[in-house]
């Protein structure tokens, strides 16, 4: 099982390192992350990095649809899923090690950013507990993102669709902040405790919640069942 | 070895497999003849579990490709019509992967890697990306997948359509070679290939079995009466007229001209042996006996039969 898994995220990472998309969006996002770290820190003159992570988390709503897109959808359209689905390997060893693959290679992205908390590490005295809070909250946010990209991925064999799914969904889900903002009462709550964003706040002040990580890892594990019953159903047509 | 019993699978009204049912010993290799859009890889599909019967079922190796799934395949090595791969992996990076989802330690897929290597030819592109390779290459490719945990089955879906005749005789031997160790079940539509690699072969049409044999079988089965070709050097008319005139006879027909010679063919009742009558014509007349030998329905021809005859002929 865990050998299998293993295996097939392997495959993963090594295909993302050889995709020009990957490639692409990982540049694109280091250059914007620094750009914020560059105008933001100075302007702000406090070694603090909750802003600069709040942006990330902004801009990792339009990586996550793009690196996801092809995980599942491109297998189905190049027939690879066929041979998958014929080999002793179990549907939710091949979506498990899909996903890690995926998470693998968001933590490559949130490494090439470590030169943040090093240089405000040289230039100021920033707290150590919100920036280990404020990454650990990305990378939930970020794998809760990839969990719900995966998924869109596994419903067609179109991966610019994929791509337009997961994006739709994680938008709606980040306007569901502002709108619980408008409504009080029940919906307004429950609306804040499905916010995406809302979650995320604390995690940069250094409070780490447990709530909040239950919430992500949720969101995770639903999308990750979901996506085996749906590469499952391909075999009952 | 494999069992199937009154397989059928409808795609929504649309039977693609009608109530088929036939069994492979260990160790043969049985070739699926048919039109395009016969059921030929549905049914693979089914046996290799990437969907399930509407009706009916398969075993392989004793485990039923339904219920036991996932030990079924493990006895399996398939090779679907698109031989899909990975573009990006290179072949040897792709066989790992694919050996360690079948449970071999590293050492085994080394040695595993390099046998099935060297039986398909793909030594030398081992190393390159699989994207830039040429379809023969990919196709063999495909086949080394196949073959690399040396499963007791192998289905493999049109293993040599996209070949070049060095190719698709080299891979036919390697096919052929299988045989006894392997059970393997082979689709085509290349006639010849299948009196030349498969012990059995089954023709099936529209979903269901037209018939399961042996191809000479099959091919003498076919063949209501005897027929010869003689290629004589001389008037083309007296020839036919004298060929003609010989009692069992029951027609001749003009096959093509050489530079100086006549083919003809000649049907002739079933049973009767008129080769030494016809050569002794020929010489007598004094023309030139250039060869004379029995012509056998070609396969082309069963398959063409069998496919076209009414339903109920």
């Amino acid at each position: 099982m865990i050998r299998n898994i293993l295996a097939v995220a392997e495959r993963e990472v090594r295909s993302y390192f050889v995709s020009p998309v990957a490639w692409v969006v990982t540049a694109f996002m280091i250059c914007i992350w620094g750009f914020l770290f560059g105008i933001i820190i100075p302007q702000s003159r406090q070694a603090d990095l909750r802003p600069v992570l709040n942006n990330v988390s902004v801009t990792f709503l339009f990586a996550a649809p793009l690196l996801t897109m092809r995980l599942i959808a491109e297998e189905a359209r190049s027939g690879t899923l066929e041979l998958m689905l014929t080999q002793p390997l179990r549907e939710v060893e091949l979506v498990i090690g899909k996903y890690l693959g995926s998470v693998v290679f968001l933590v490559f992205m949130l490494v090439m950013t470590f030169y943040f908390p090093f240089l405000l590490q040289i230039f100021g005295s920033p707290d150590r507990g919100p920036m280990v809070g404020g990454y650990l909250g990305v990378l939930l946010q970020g794998m809760a993102f990839l969990s719900i990209g995966l998924m869109a991925s596994s419903l067609t064999q179109n991966q610019i669709i994929a791509a337009a799914v997961t994006l739709v969904i994680l938008l709606l889900l980040f306007l569901l902040d502002s709108l619980s903002r408008q409504f009080t009462g029940i919906v307004g709550q429950v609306a804040q405790y499905m916010s995406i964003t809302r979650r995320f706040e604390d995690m940069p002040r250094g409070v780490i919640d447990t709530k909040d990580v239950v919430f992500f890892l949720t969101v995770v594990l639903a999308c990750l069942f979901i996506t085996t019953q749906i590469v499952s159903a391909r075999r009952w047509r | 070895m494999i069992t199937v019993e009154h397989l059928t699978k409808y795609y929504g009204r649309i039977p693609a497999v009608d109530d088929i049912s036939f069994d492979v010993p260990k160790g043969e290799i049985l070739g699926f003849l048919g039109p395009n859009g016969a059921g030929k890889t549905t049914t693979m599909r089914i046996l290799t579990g990437y969907m399930p019967p509407t009706n009916g079922r398969a075993t392989v190796a004793g485990h039923d490709v339904f219920k036991e799934s996932l030990e079924a395949r493990r006895h399996i090595g398939y090779l679907p019509e698109t031989v899909p791969l990975y573009p990006e992996m290179t072949p040897k990076a792709y066989l790992n992967f694919m050996g360690k989802i079948r449970g071999l330690d590293g050492k085994t897929r080394r040695a595993r890697i390099d046998d099935v290597a060297e039986k398909c030819k793909i030594g030398d592109v081992l190393n390159r990306l699989i994207g830039k390779l040429s379809k023969g290459y990919r196709q063999r490719v495909g086949l080394a997948q196949a073959l690399l945990a040396d499963p007791e089955v192998l289905i493999l879906d049109e293993p040599t359509v996209g070949l070049d005749p060095r190719q698709i005789v080299e891979t036919r031997q390697v096919i052929r070679n299988l045989a006894g160790d392997h059970t393997v079940i082979l689709s085509t539509h290349i006639l010849p290939e299948v009196s030349v690699t498969c012990q059995r072969v089954i023709i099936i049409n529209r979903g269901k079995v037209a018939a399961i044999d042996t191809p000479e079988n099959l091919q003498r089965r076919m063949r209501g009466s005897d027929s010869l070709e003689i290629e004589v050097r001389g008037p083309a008319e007296a020839i036919h007229a004298a060929i003609q005139a010989i009692p069992q006879v029951i027609s001749v027909s003009g096959r093509g001209n050489g530079s100086e010679s006549h083919l003809f063919a000649v049907d002739c009742e079933a049973g009767s042996d008129i080769r030494e009558h016809i050569a002794s014509t020929v010489v007598q007349r004094g023309w030139g006996l250039r060869s004379l030998k029995p012509a056998s329905i070609s396969l082309e021809e069963v398959f063409v039969q069998l496919v076209t005859a009414e339903p109920g002929t």
